[in-house]
């Protein structure tokens, strides 16, 4: 009987153990300085789980950082040392403090510091790295095939066809006019503020919100095809899977009208979301696109977990500026044309 | 002897039991809601997971009204408004007399003052009975909802709870689980969204609660209890099913109507007008 | 052998004392006036007792094409008084009818323009008819005519006129007839008054609902029978809204919710119309309509006309798809108008 009793024990001790493991509360938060390398910390990290049976990336995260795409063309190696990506970081966030003049035009845009928007700031996971871009092992994106400069070409002529950037709101950046950031992807670039990401995952699907403006992906898990090349959109359309704890996202369809680095609508972008500490995601996504690179690229960043919750961000719907800026610029014209008829009739 | 006795008060009761369920079946006019359980998501709630959309005309006019012709001339029939029955229970809302007055004045001017004509946020709970689908995902501490028209989205808080922050288009919603209701609360609205295409409104002191129940595998029941003191001289309900995409491809797409409208919106600051 | 005589003399005394039955009810059930039995109307003797056939759900079946095409008028002319004709004097009033119909306009003149009727077979002397030996379709008031008018009702008829005073047909598609416009024929209704041509109807059954399909202009009523409530006041349509139940073997039909638009004999659109449908042979519907409008009204009246078993199928009626002449008669009102203007411009030769 005694006996019995201690079985019994033992068994439930066990049966409240192995939860507790599964979901995998780590030690120790995993924010160190020496994260910069692509291998997670000493101690191996066991990816908590959803409801039902998925790694869990749910939360909120920021990819906002100091580090650039393409090395900077002065830096020749992948790594700073710590010293010096702080460096770093405090020239960038005295440059982004620096008041502007008032009454300058450069002052007419709001000072990111005073409302807490600049990214020293924020929330931001440090990495070493000195370029985003991993691969190639230069740290920048390759050249552009003869196809790809001359669709650039063709692209910039066409803009310029179109005439001055005030002639139009279609001539304004899609960014101004409220469609969509010229960031927001995929991949998933870091904004210079408002970097934020909400990730809620439910069976079969992997739900991410990008703060601006409201993007939405929903990535199905069920192994369905791409859709018909008739189907095409400004985010692509995207298709993931597991392969183990790492999310794997492919994306195709896009609609050419936010070309990343110049690629065309065939580009497909596949992105890697690995959750290696409690407090951040490891994002990772190459580009490829053969008629604009000779070879695929990669880039990698980190993503720090962030407090929520992520404010509605009613781009267009309070999008006074392009408004104004265009009955500015007609009010300039208006203005110069009275000024030459003046002169004219004198 | 005894036994056989026996096998006819069987056979009487058997016979008594056929025929009274055969009287309630006929006798039965309308046949009791079954009160339907749905199959639950991983978090043991109900597994509202899924793309749905409403089939109503809701997103012309809440209340019940008659076909009639398009707002725009050049579009003849395929803008024209289809009739129906209403979604707002007891048939008419109830507007305060200065607000009835406003309604009617949206009504008249609706192409200049529909806020869905711009593609602005169509708010709650218009974004759901839009003619657009829209995916609800069940996440533990949130249950998201994502409208493909204008790309709206809803956070619905289940946890770490607290009021609005800040006025926003779609609200602020905290959500909770009734039996086989979800059950959400939204307030901080502002007061630029509006319920349908017929100028009917609300002010910046709206109150929605909502409920998504399922009534079948492939149907939720929706509900909406509406309250705002400043329009309305008492709160006031709407009901519609809601019908799952079914078909094997079923996904949200992009309506990113922005570059649809601009035209519309800044045409006439166009240093020259568009050539045809 | 005298046991089955006796079987058989017994079924065939029990379907006819149901027949009988099932004619009181329809006699019973239309007031306030009591229809005549299908002798009288028809002319002719019954044959052997007629069973009703019945839906697989156990409707009366009243599916099929059918035509309500008459040469009886609505109101009983002036000059007669009689609720019957003698099956002679109908047979001359058709012959008379008929010939009237086939009479060839003259070439060249704009009656000659319409095209004849007769020619295509869509004269009423060609179309399937139930015989009918009534003066009037109206049966209540025993007068055959619709009662007086209200204030109210006249006041609005005055309305009407004066609105169309000034305008003249062709100033515009609006000013029109509404069938010139291809919009609704005068008599779709409900009721269902009798076409020129094309009088014809398609009935289907399924549980629960009746489909009516009139021929002009592919109007369809599908008439709920689960016992609903009329609609907000706010839906209005053309047609109405129909709920329908069975009383027996007869199929009572309630419309209201009308647009005003379409006015019946300038009812408002406050009128409800309650319709009967019952058949009472193989050959046979009898399609009775009430129409109750106190504002329009002193009192409520009855008609009741025969519809006719016919051959189908139901052709499509693309009247606005095809309506050429809708648009070429303001064409050429519209140039009309152009050359009197410059005939008044130009100075007299």
């Amino acid at each position: 009987m005694k006996h019995f009793r201690v079985v019994v024990a033992g068994l439930a001790a066990l049966v409240w153990a192995v939860p507790a493991v599964v979901l995998g509360q780590s030690a120790a938060p995993a924010r160190s300085a020496a994260a910069g390398a692509t291998s997670a910390a000493s101690k191996p990290y066991v990816v908590p789980r959803t409801a039902d049976g998925q790694p869990d990336l749910q939360g909120f995260w920021t990819n906002s950082t100091y580090v650039p795409l393409e090395r900077p063309a002065n830096v020749n190696k992948e790594f700073y040392t710590p010293e010096e990506a702080i460096a770093v970081e405090k020239s960038a966030a005295a440059r982004e403090s620096e008041q502007t003049e008032p009454g300058t035009v450069a002052d007419v845009h709001y000072d990111f510091t005073q409302f807490g928007l600049d990214r020293s700031q924020s929330t931001f996971a440090r990495s070493l790295r000195t370029s985003l871009i991993v691969d190639p092992p230069d740290g920048r994106i390759p050249p552009l095939t003869a196809e790809g400069q001359k669709r650039t070409a063709e692209r910039a002529a066409a803009r310029k066809a179109m005439g001055g950037q005030y002639d139009a709101v279609q001539n304004m950046p899609i960014g101004s006019r409220c469609i969509i950031m010229g960031g927001a992807g995929p991949p998933m670039m870091n904004a210079g503020y408002n970097a934020n990401y909400q990730i809620v995952q439910a069976p079969g699907v992997v739900m991410i919100l990008t703060e601006m403006i409201h993007d939405v992906r929903i990535i199905p898990l069920d192994g369905r095809t791409a859709p018909s090349p008739g189907v095409r959109q400004w985010t692509g359309v995207s298709r993931g899977r597991w392969e183990g704890t790492t999310l794997v996202v492919e994306t195709t369809n896009f609609n050419g009208k936010n070309p990343f680095r110049g690629a065309s609508e065939g580009m497909k972008v596949t992105e890697r979301f690995t959750r290696v500490a409690a407090d951040r995601v490891l994002y990772r996504f190459t580009v490829e696109d053969s008629s604009t690179w000779a070879k695929p690229w990669t880039a990698e960043m980190p993503m720090a977990k962030t407090d929520g919750p992520i404010f509605e961000f009613a781009c267009h719907e309070s999008n006074y500026g392009i408004a104004n800026i265009l009955a500015g610029a007609r009010a300039d014209e208006k203005r110069a044309a009275e000024t030459a008829a003046k002169k004219g009739s004198n | 002897m005894r036994l056989r006795i026996g096998t006819w008060t069987w056979v009487a009761a058997l016979a008594a039991g056929v025929v009274l369920v055969s009287v309630s079946v006929v006798s039965t006019q309308q046949p009791a809601a079954r009160a339907y359980r749905a199959p639950r998501a991983p978090d043991g709630h109900p597994n509202l997971n899924g793309i749905w959309q409403a089939m109503n005309t809701a997103h012309w006019d809440i209340e019940a009204h008659s076909a009639g012709p398009s707002a725009v001339r050049d579009l003849g029939a395929a803008g024209a408004v289809p009739a129906g029955l209403g979604v707002v229970e007891g048939g008419e809302l109830p507007y305060r007399p200065e607000a009835l007055t406003k309604k009617k004045e949206n009504l008249a001017d609706r192409l200049k003052l529909d806020p869905e004509i711009k593609c602005y946020l169509p708010g709650v709970p218009r974004a759901t009975y839009m003619p657009f689908p829209f995916q609800i995902i069940q996440g533990g501490e949130h249950v998201m909802l994502v409208h493909e028209f204008a790309g709206a989205v809803r956070t619905v808080y289940m946890t770490n709870q607290t009021e609005a922050p800040a006025d926003s288009w779609m609200g602020w919603s905290n959500g909770r689980w009734e039996g086989e209701s979800l059950v959400v609360d939204t307030r901080g609205f502002n007061d630029l969204s509006w319920f349908d295409r017929a100028g009917n409104f609300h002010s910046d002191a709206l109150h929605v609660v909502e409920r998504f129940t399922p009534r079948s595998a492939d149907t939720l029941l929706y509900e909406a209890t509406i309250e705002d003191p400043k329009v309305f001289t008492r709160p006031w309900k709407m009901s519609m099913p809601l019908y799952r995409r079914v078909e094997a491809n079923a996904q949200i797409l992009e309506f990113r109507c922005v570059e649809f409208v601009e035209d519309l919106m800044y045409g006439h600051l166009r240093k020259e007008p568009r050539k045809q | 052998m005298s046991c089955r005589l006796g079987i058989v003399s017994a079924a065939m005394l029990v379907s006819g004392i149901a027949a009988l039955a099932g004619h009181a009810a329809l006699a019973g059930q239309a007031p306030p006036a009591q229809s005549a039995t299908p002798r009288a109307v028809s002319g002719a003797t019954p044959a052997r007792a007629w069973v009703q056939p019945r839906t697989p759900d156990g409707q009366p079946d009243l599916q099929g094409f059918w035509s309500n095409s008459t040469y009886v008028p609505l109101e009983r002319p002036n000059a007669v008084t009689k609720a019957f004709y003698t099956p002679e004097e109908a047979a001359a009033i058709r012959k008379a009818a008929a010939s009237r119909e086939q009479a060839q306009t003259a070439p060249g003149t704009v009656d000659d323009v319409h095209y004849d009727f007769s020619q295509f077979g869509l004269d009423r002397s060609q179309a399937a008819q139930a015989p009918n030996l009534r003066t009037s379709l109206i049966i209540d008031p025993p007068d055959g005519k619709i009662p007086p008018m209200t204030e109210d009702g006249r006041r609005r008829v005055a309305e009407r006129e004066a609105a169309t005073k000034g305008v003249g047909r062709w100033d515009s598609a609006e000013s029109n007839q509404l069938d010139d416009r291809c919009l609704i024929m005068a008599g779709a209704g409900p009721p269902m008054m009798d076409a020129a041509y094309n009088s014809n109807y398609h009935i289907v059954q399924a549980p629960g609902y009746v489909m009516i399909l009139t021929e002009m202009i592919h109007d369809v009523r599908v008439i709920p029978l689960d016992g609903r409530a009329a609609p907000s006041e706010r839906v209005r349509q053309w047609m109405g809204t129909s709920r329908g139940r069975w009383e027996g073997d007869t199929l009572v039909v309630e419309t209201t919710n009308f647009n005003g638009k379409n006015p019946f004999r300038n009812s408002s659109e406050r009128m409800r119309v309650t319709e009967r449908f019952r058949r009472v042979s193989d050959q046979v519907i009898l399609y009775g309509f009430t129409i109750d409008d106190p504002s329009t009204w002193t009192r409520p009246w009855t008609a009741e006309m025969p519809m006719q078993k016919t051959t189908g199928p139901l052709f499509e009626h693309a009247c606005h798809e095809g309506n050429f002449g809708l648009y070429n008669t303001l064409v050429g009102a519209r140039l009309e108008e152009q050359r009197a203007a410059e005939a008044a411009r130009t100075p007299k030769k």
